[in-house]
């Protein structure tokens, strides 16, 4: 502080001792807070003193920041989409009674208490080295938004002391105190929520700048945050977190399955793997839509960003995110289709067909998503097309087509979804034919519309197709969901349960699935998250402040997509560490005493090295 | 080995004959990238399907395990067994030498087509009214200036086509102008070739730079002209009344 700021401050505390009490009490935040905003408002001597970039040797400053900030950006996502699905399955238990959704919402807390600490590490190192290497940039975030970074330490206070309080009074907050600890599970995703969106704030401030008119440092804080990205990269950040969060508690189970030695474990780990899919999957299905509102909005802010991202040289980087989405899919669905066949004893005939069915729809939808409109050709392979636009399959490049196979396929995976729950089950209802020949009828009609409007919308101006041929689709699929699943509860309401539910059964395929989904995620999530920061180019806040950096170019794709492929190691390998670390405890309360024989016969061995539930038997 | 093994291979043959040698009967031949990655979803197909239930990865996946391992092959069959051993490693290593090659030959590209415009272009509209006259009048300086390269017809096939490759842009494709604003058809046209952007390098574009020929005008009402006569409608965020 300036020696006027210190002189300022010692009136303040003079004056202060002839105040009230809340009076002083508001005071003495003021003088808290006084010291960093009369730094922010004297910034621009200390900036001409300072220097604009300071580099790291080797590495370089944008890479180091670049795998710090991702490593955060993934933790968080994690640590943040947990609770939404831990509390829900807590809110569930303590509905149905049913003690075992209680103890995996615990369990799910459990991972989300371990991951958290790592995460707030992470935002620590990011925040040291963007205000060592960035000086220039963060003065100038510092100045627009420091009212919401204090918003943002208090909201970081009260999750981590709900966090505490919601974790450690779990065992005690049971019976008539539930309630009360199921508020504060509500409490944690409502801080939660905060403390996403006020830094998306800061991130989509620098891809879509708004002019800031004139106002207190409140005021101006509040104009910046309300940026045209902010709520869509909110809503989106918000349901690809609870998939990130699904599918990696998903793997988790995965792997626990893998290594369980005794029949409990399996089936609870079969379990919590099939419950960590389904939260990865229903998260999943609107995830499109919420992505296609947001570069409709980053495409009405700014044209040359929208093509950059969607047409120019990033547009390569959305066929990566085909694919991947792709392999999602195909994993999810599979791992629906391995449950049918082992869970349920006897059905692998009885689903033969359908699934055959699905996987054809499947490969056709992502064999039209993942073809590009520029296709990648030699010299003479684009002279015989005559361009680099196929003649026939070019038309499959453009957003009407991909619009169209993406509800198909979450259509299908849905539907995969609704087979699961009816298999072994025998509807009983009166009208429970009438009903799924409706349900069917629904069905056609809807692949029907959704492919008509596909079609359609080569043939309507863009404008009409994005305004209305593309959310009519969307609404199509979600009037299904919502239709459907209400009506096949109460069709299951009063079935009669022809073949058990078996858990614990899986081939080892299945935890290998569900690793898979969770590398996916985690790779598609380091994917866009670099495609929307690269769309900014060389600028650090997009048309405002340039970079004028040595770092100020796009690196090559194969460059980044590299980068991506550490990133997603990487953090691999903490989540794995934590884990490890996590459940060193369960391991040591699950050894059996020393010289006491192993419970059960054949349990001796995990699934991943042959180790089966019962003796003689074997999981392919 | 019969079964699925046979099957699976059947599909993915089929499906290789049909893409590399059919659908070249009825439309241009398609790029080996595409066909990699549709065979790529095809053998995705077969494994998932294969892998379902026990005795399905039993009949897929056993015969090739016992075939490995070579317990109880005598004779033919373990001759086999050498012999795929000793070529596949052989086969991964010619492939690999000959991806890494230095050839002569220009690698397979993946273009980018449309590369941001610069920012003094972006949020441009078209000056001139859309009335029959300026339609007309664009209709011709299309003919007179652009028919030559992308033809009467707007299809890019116009008298000197063939001696451009990649060859000019056919306008009555769904997936060129009609993705487009007019603003960024009116940087194409005034800067051409020479004026597109480093971002997506190599360009290979032989469009004039019209700038030098003809005024804004001109221009504005040959977007006009173009989006008409090849019956596209330039991508707007208004709604036409």
């Amino acid at each position: 502080m300036t020696s006027a700021g210190q002189l300022r401050h010692a009136t303040i505390v003079q004056g202060m001792n002839r105040m009230p009490g809340l009076l002083k009490l508001g005071s003495f935040l003021a003088l808290l807070f006084l010291p960093a905003l009369a730094m922010a408002a004297g910034g621009a001597e200390i900036q001409a003193m300072s220097v604009e970039y300071r580099d790291v040797p080797g590495i370089g400053s944008r890479n180091l920041v670049w795998v710090v900030a991702q490593q955060h950006l993934l933790l968080a996502g994690f640590v943040l989409g947990v609770p939404i699905f831990a509390w829900i399955c807590e809110l569930v238990g303590w509905k149905t009674k049913e003690q075992r959704y209680d103890k995996l919402a615990k369990e799910f807390t459990k991972l989300l208490t371990s991951a958290y600490a790592t995460t707030a590490l992470f935002g620590g190192i990011l925040l040291f080295l963007l205000i060592g290497l960035y000086p220039k940039l963060m003065a100038y975030l510092t100045d627009m938004f420091f009212p919401s970074f204090l918003v943002y330490c208090l909201l970081f206070l009260l999750e981590t002391a709900t966090l505490y309080m919601y974790w450690y009074g779990w065992d005690y907050m049971q019976g008539n105190k539930k309630t009360f600890h199921l508020f504060l599970g509500f409490l944690l995703n409502l801080f939660a929520l905060g403390i996403m969106i006020v830094p998306n704030s800061w991130a989509t401030f620098q891809a879509s700048p708004v002019v800031v008119g004139e106002g207190d440092a409140w005021a101006r804080a509040w104009m910046a945050m309300q940026n045209p990205t902010w709520w869509p990269v909110n809503i989106h950040r918000l349901i690809a977190n609870v998939v990130l969060g699904g599918f990696i508690v998903g793997a988790y189970a995965g792997v626990r399955y893998l290594l369980a030695v005794s029949r409990e474990e399996r089936e609870h780990y079969d379990w919590m793997g099939y419950v960590g899919n389904f939260i990865g999957v229903f998260g999943m299905l609107p995830l499109p839509f919420a992505g296609y509102w947001l570069m409709r909005e980053v495409y009405q802010y700014n044209q040359q960003m929208g093509i950059t991202l969607m047409g120019g040289f990033l547009a390569w980087l959305f066929i990566l995110q085909a694919m991947l989405i792709g392999v999602l899919f195909l994993g999810a669905n599979y791992y629906f289709w391995l449950g049918i066949t082992h869970r349920i004893p006897g059905s692998e005939g009885q689903y033969k067909k359908p699934v055959m069915g699905m996987l054809i729809v499947l490969l056709l939808c992502l064999g039209v998503w993942m073809t590009p409109h520029s296709l990648v050709a030699s010299l003479a392979e684009a002279q015989k097309m005559g361009g680099t636009h196929h003649p026939l399959l070019g038309v499959f490049g453009v957003m009407s087509a991909k619009m169209t196979v993406s509800n198909i396929m979450i259509l299908v995976t849905f539907m995969s979804f609704i087979m699961y729950w009816r298999a072994g089950k025998q509807e009983t209802a009166g009208w429970a034919k009438a009903a799924k020949a409706i349900m069917g009828a629904l069905l056609v009609i809807a692949g029907i519309a959704v492919v008509v409007l596909g079609v359609w919308g080569y043939f309507v101006p863009a404008i009409i197709r994005i305004n209305y041929f593309s959310v009519a689709q969307v609404l199509i699929v979600l009037f299904i969901m919502v239709t459907f699943t209400p009506l096949t509860a109460l069709l299951m309401k009063s079935a009669k349960t022809t073949t058990e539910m078996v858990w614990g059964k899986m081939p080892i395929r299945a935890g290998y699935s569900l690793v898979l989904n969770a590398v996916m995620v985690i790779l598609l999530m380091s994917l866009m998250g670099y495609a929307r920061s690269s769309s900014r180019v060389h600028w650090h806040i997009y048309g405002v402040m340039r970079d004028t950096s040595d770092y100020a170019y796009s690196p090559a794709l194969g460059y980044a997509a590299a980068f991506m492929s550490l990133n997603t190691f990487v953090f691999c390998l903490i989540v794995a560490f934590i884990f490890w670390v996590a459940t060193l405890g369960d391991k040591a309360k699950a050894q059996p005493p020393k010289g006491s024989p192993v419970d059960i016969p054949g349990h001796t061995a995990p699934a991943m090295a042959g180790g089966a539930p019962s003796s003689g038997e074997k999981l392919e | 080995m019969k079964g699925p093994i046979i099957s699976g291979a059947i599909i993915l043959a089929g499906m290789f004959i049909f893409l590399k040698f059919l659908l070249p009967l009825v439309t241009a031949p398609l790029p080996a990238s595409l066909i990699y990655l549709y065979l790529a979803l095809v053998l995705s197909g077969i494994l998932i399907y294969g892998t379902m239930s026990a005795s399905s990865l039993e009949a897929m996946m056993g015969p090739v395990f016992r075939f490995l391992s070579g317990k109880g092959q005598t004779g033919a069959s373990q001759m086999a067994r050498l012999a795929v051993l000793v070529m596949f490693p052989l086969l991964v290593g010619w492939q690999t030498y000959s991806r890494l090659v230095p050839s002569d030959l220009p690698p397979a590209e993946n273009r980018t087509i449309h590369p941001a415009p610069p920012g003094e272009f972006v949020g441009l509209s078209n000056p001139y009214p859309k009335t029959p006259e300026n339609i007309m009048m664009g209709k011709g300086l299309y003919a007179a200036y652009c028919s030559p390269c992308h033809g009467a017809n707007y299809d890019g096939k116009g008298p000197a086509a063939p001696g451009f490759n990649p060859p000019p842009a056919n306008f009555s494709d769904p997936g060129t102008i009609a993705q487009l604003q007019e603003a960024y058809l009116f940087w194409r046209i005034k800067k051409g070739g020479v004026g597109l952007p480093v971002e997506g390098m190599p360009w290979k574009s032989a469009m004039p730079r019209w700038e030098d020929e003809l005024p804004e005008e001109f221009i504005w009402k040959i977007i006009m002209g173009e989006y008409d006569g090849a019956h596209q409608t330039p991508r707007t965020w208004e709604e036409e009344e």
